[in-house]
């Protein structure tokens, strides 16, 4: 099937690829859109707000979701030159810390609770005032919908490291597989690289 | 080596760029404090996109792929702007 050009088969690929990525950020986009209009009409509540949110743990978790890309990255450099070994380590210690993301993401919505910021889990009256109540709405539904992205290509990392490891998938031919799982997953750490910012360090 | 030595030096720089903002967060507010986070996660947005999704060996339909979401967020966010800025 790929034989007869794989260059462009590899485009073709690469492109719809790309168009998947655009609605994701099309789909994030939205949010950030809620976060720029709340900033703009009541910026001292907003960064009130953004001020009891543990920012120490998001720098943690942006640690570990940058070292995933790194991981991402070398696995897919090994993918290509056809090295197994290289391809599965690299795809397993993002998948490993993804789930160490997650963990920590956990940790942090339970300390939440506790002091009383996360909404659902949280009395109306709790909130400092009705735009940092809107702001905290914000930051659970930013995040949850992000975890629930790393929670997917947690799995795609996965399942293609044992597809690798198998060797269902024969390297370096199907090194565009790896590519384009490598790009779901730079994308939910770039979609992460803004909403740290945007929620955590408002001032 | 000669693959896996700019992949770490991007990794090095993103965790500059990550210290980077939480330290500008420590001493501005307001307008700077936005402009310099903003400005920071872009750059690390960039190097990611530019490197680790291997935009710099794409053609160029690739990268207007890829340029062309971040051009339909910055519409959507730049009306809203408009709209909230000039009431």
């Amino acid at each position: 099937m790929a034989d007869a050009a794989p260059s462009r088969q590899r485009d073709t690929t690469l492109m719809g690829m790309y168009l998947f990525l655009a609605s994701e950020i099309m789909l994030f986009g939205g949010l950030f859109a809620v976060a720029l209009a709340l900033r703009l009409l009541h910026p001292q509540e907003v960064a009130a707000a953004s001020r009891r949110l543990h920012y120490g743990i998001g720098a943690a978790n942006t640690v570990l979701l940058l070292t995933s890309s790194l991981a991402v990255a070398l696995a897919v450099a090994a993918a290509e030159m056809g090295k197994v070994k290289g391809t599965v380590a690299g795809l397993l210690a993002a998948a490993g810390l993804g789930l160490g993301f997650l963990a920590l993401k956990a940790a942090e919505y339970g300390m939440e609770i506790r002091e009383q910021l996360l909404p659902a889990f949280t009395p109306a009256e709790a909130f400092d005032s009705p735009a940092a109540h809107l702001f905290m709405d914000l930051y659970l539904v930013a995040t949850a919908l992000h975890a629930v992205h790393v929670t997917v290509g947690v799995a795609l990392l996965a399942g293609l490291a044992w597809r690798v490891h198998r060797r269902s998938l024969a390297l370096p031919r199907a090194a565009t597989g790896v590519e384009v799982v490598g790009l779901y997953w730079h994308l939910v750490d770039v979609i992460w690289v803004f909403l740290y910012p945007i929620l955590y360090l408002v001032r | 080596m000669k693959v896996v030595a700019p992949l770490i030096a991007v990794w090095a720089a993103l965790l500059a760029l990550l210290g980077m903002t939480v330290g500008a967060s420590l001493v501005l507010t307001g307008t700077p404090s936005l402009v310099a986070s903003l400005g920071i996660a872009s750059a690390k947005a960039a190097l990611i996109a530019w490197v680790y999704m291997q935009l710099r060996r794409e053609g160029g339909l690739m990268r207007i792929m890829a340029l062309g979401a971040a051009f339909w967020l910055l519409i959507l966010l730049g009306y809203l702007a408009l709209d909230y800025l000039t009431r």
